[in-house]
């Protein structure tokens, strides 16, 4: 295994993450630093101990990354594949714009978890803040927690999950039944995720209404 | 045959203000269109050249060296870009635009030696392909984003905002949305495609330095990265960009086009080119950044005396949008008679947001978009920015310059207070600079 010690600064490791080897690597002393693991474009495993600041896994392709400890804003934004997970909480605008791959959060994310996600998978096992999955367009947002205000406010066609509470939906979000194809699914997330002893039928699901999606006047209210 | 010619028409209902008035009462909602202002505002017509004659020699026109080249984006970045000529493309869409004028587009750029732009909705092989100089926009959408095509990209530009709408988002109608732009922007074919108006995973400055870090660590540090934004506060936003780390700022007065906004931000938000670049250059002095973040000025430049105009107040280069579109056809007599099926002229077109371009420019329709040829037309445009590069290099020879970046503001005149006031030029005839702070 390599080690990066992110005291020298977070340059060696990206740039080893964009070269050809792949295969485990550990960063140690994140002390918080932004930009740490972004653009990986392998499939290398890494394990950074301790906190980190702005887009961990930012941009992701390919790599397995864990964060022990917790995670600054835009964990993982834009990530295209492989897996982003985080022991502990994850700030604001979790998973921003992800394509694809699969982001985890053992604790808690902030506000605008899964904002604008274009297929990202996220899961959290906590709560998520106010204005989560903002404009989501694809993918899925579980929530094994509670999801605070405005829920999939202006949403597309992205999937929401939430086990507990909704302190409120936003413009255009509804409730939807569970059907036999959202228990699968969700049950193959969070097996995904490592999360056990939790039910899919005890989740919610919430998706678009679909009458934003073209412009009438007779809308204009509720935006 | 009724006499118009005793009638007299207010100033403040003229007609077409009389006209969206009815429009607005007819319909219940707002224009929406695409091009730019169409107010008159104080703009570079208003300053004029002071030819060198007794107390400084011109350049031979037709034989000594004027160079245009210009570097983009040495300050941090280990690859930045050198530029044939100071004029560049703005970024424009594929979905406002077709892919064969998003190819046209670079080819064009190509030829000069110049560099063209993305826009939302992220980058074509086409494009790509064509592009000598593919700069890829960074914005608050992410539409089509991905880490591939930002390290095929020659230079990174995040938008913040641009001219025709500062503080404001886009709106792709669903007309336009095949099921190619679709997939491109992971949507549904057919719905509108809101873009939004703020970037969803940063806020401010501070957070700009951070998302700018991540960006340079993800391109290895080689990628030049410039910051767009719409003229408004120039002088912060400049200022804020160049702490942020920018390698180039790139400023969009409010005649600069877009694709689709409504009428009442395009014409009521944001201030003019003229005010914007002396703001822009006035923050980089004040920083003293000047020739080190480069200086890239968009919004209404149309000539070759445009482009000196802004380079002479202190831009390194311009950028053009609509101008590029005319040239590459839009709002062509051709195609009068289709243009009046739409209820408009050619030369007023400007319903770039409903898809149905007769030139084939600004639209998705395969059978109006197969009318733009991107050879022939790339041509055309690569004939236009030659114009334009002659233009600035005559106008600079005649002041005595080897450089059209050796034109300073000292080779500058206004014809209207206003004028003076916005570029800090005197005012013609005089040593007047109406606001200066002595």
């Amino acid at each position: 295994m390599t080690t990066f010690d992110l005291n020298d600064g977070v340059r060696a490791l990206n740039a080893h993450l964009h070269g050809e080897v792949t295969g485990e690597l550990s960063a140690v002393n994140p002390a918080g630093r932004h930009a740490v693991a972004v653009g990986a474009t392998g499939a290398h495993s890494v394990s950074i101990d301790g906190n980190v600041g702005y887009y961990c896994g930012g941009m992701n392709q390919l790599a397995d990354i864990e964060v022990r400890g917790n995670a600054g804003p835009g964990l993982a934004e834009n990530i295209m594949s492989g897996r982003v997970h985080v022991r502990g909480d994850a700030s604001q605008y979790c998973a921003a714009t992800g394509h694809g791959g699969l982001v985890v959060v053992d604790g808690n994310a902030s506000s605008r978890c899964g904002i604008s996600m274009k297929g990202v998978n996220v899961v959290v096992r906590g709560n998520v803040g106010h204005m989560s999955a903002f404009m989501a367009q694809k993918g899925c947002l579980v929530v094994c927690g509670d999801a605070g205000d405005a829920l999939g406010d202006s949403l597309y066609e992205a999937r929401l999950y939430v086990r507990g509470s909704v302190a409120s939906l936003g413009a255009d979000c509804v409730q939807k039944p569970m059907e036999a194809e959202h228990l699968d699914e969700l049950g193959a997330l969070l097996h995904e995720a490592g999360v056990t002893g939790v039910d899919p039928a005890e989740f919610t699901r919430y998706g678009s209404a679909r009458k934003l999606y073209h412009f009438d006047i007779d809308n204009a209210s509720d935006y | 045959m009724v006499d118009h010619s005793w009638m007299r028409e207010s100033a403040t209902f003229s007609r077409p203000v009389i006209a969206e008035i009815e429009r607005a009462a007819r319909t219940g909602i707002y224009d929406i269109r695409g091009f730019g202002a169409k107010r008159r505002v104080p703009c570079f017509d208003d300053l004029v050249f002071l030819g060198a004659s007794m107390s400084r020699y011109p350049l031979e026109g037709y034989r000594e060296r004027c160079d245009t080249r210009v570097t983009l984006g040495d300050r941090f970045a280990s690859k930045p870009i050198t530029l044939d000529i100071p004029i560049t493309i703005a970024g424009m869409s594929f979905g406002a635009l077709s892919a064969q004028a998003k190819e046209a587009l670079g080819r064009g750029a190509s030829l000069m030696g110049t560099s063209t732009t993305t826009g939302d909705g992220g980058m074509t092989p086409e494009e790509r392909g064509q592009s000598k100089y593919l700069v890829y926009q960074y914005l608050p959408s992410r539409y089509g984003m991905n880490p591939e095509d930002l390290r095929k990209a020659d230079a990174i530009e995040i938008v913040v905002g641009q001219g025709a709408k500062p503080g404001g988002g886009g709106m792709l109608l669903g007309q336009k949305i095949s099921d190619r732009v679709a997939g491109m922007r992971d949507l549904p074919a057919g719905i509108d495609q809101r873009s939004a108006c703020r970037h969803p995973d940063w806020t401010g400055p501070d957070d700009l330095e951070i998302k700018i870090q991540e960006l340079r660590e993800i391109t290895d540090w080689q990628t030049p990265i410039y910051v767009k934004v719409g003229a408004a506060r120039t002088f912060y936003d400049v200022t804020l960009a160049v702490k942020s780390g920018a390698d180039v700022v790139v400023v969009d007065g409010m005649q600069g086009g877009t694709a689709a906004t409504q009428d009442v931000f395009i014409e009521h938000v944001g201030v003019p080119t003229l005010p914007a670049v002396r703001q822009a250059v006035e923050a980089l002095d004040a920083l003293g950044m000047h020739r080190k973040v480069q200086l890239i000025v968009s919004g209404g430049i149309r000539s070759g005396a445009d482009v000196a105009k802004a380079l002479a107040m202190g831009a390194d280069a311009v950028s053009i949008g609509t101008a590029a579109l005319i040239a590459l056809g839009d709002n062509n007599a051709q195609y009068e008679a289709e243009y009046n099926k739409l209820g408009t002229s050619a030369g007023f077109y400007d319903d770039y947001q409903d898809g149905r371009d007769p030139a084939g420019i600004c639209t998705q329709d395969p059978e109006l978009a197969a009318r733009l040829d991107p050879e022939v037309a790339g041509r055309r445009l690569a004939n236009y920015l030659n114009v334009l590069n002659l233009e600035a290099q005559t106008i600079a020879r005649a002041c005595g310059k080897s450089h059209v970046h050796n034109l300073e503001r000292e080779d500058l005149a206004a014809l209207s207070i206003e004028a003076a006031a916005m570029a800090g030029v005197p005012l013609a005839g005089t040593d007047w600079v109406p606001g200066s702070r002595l």
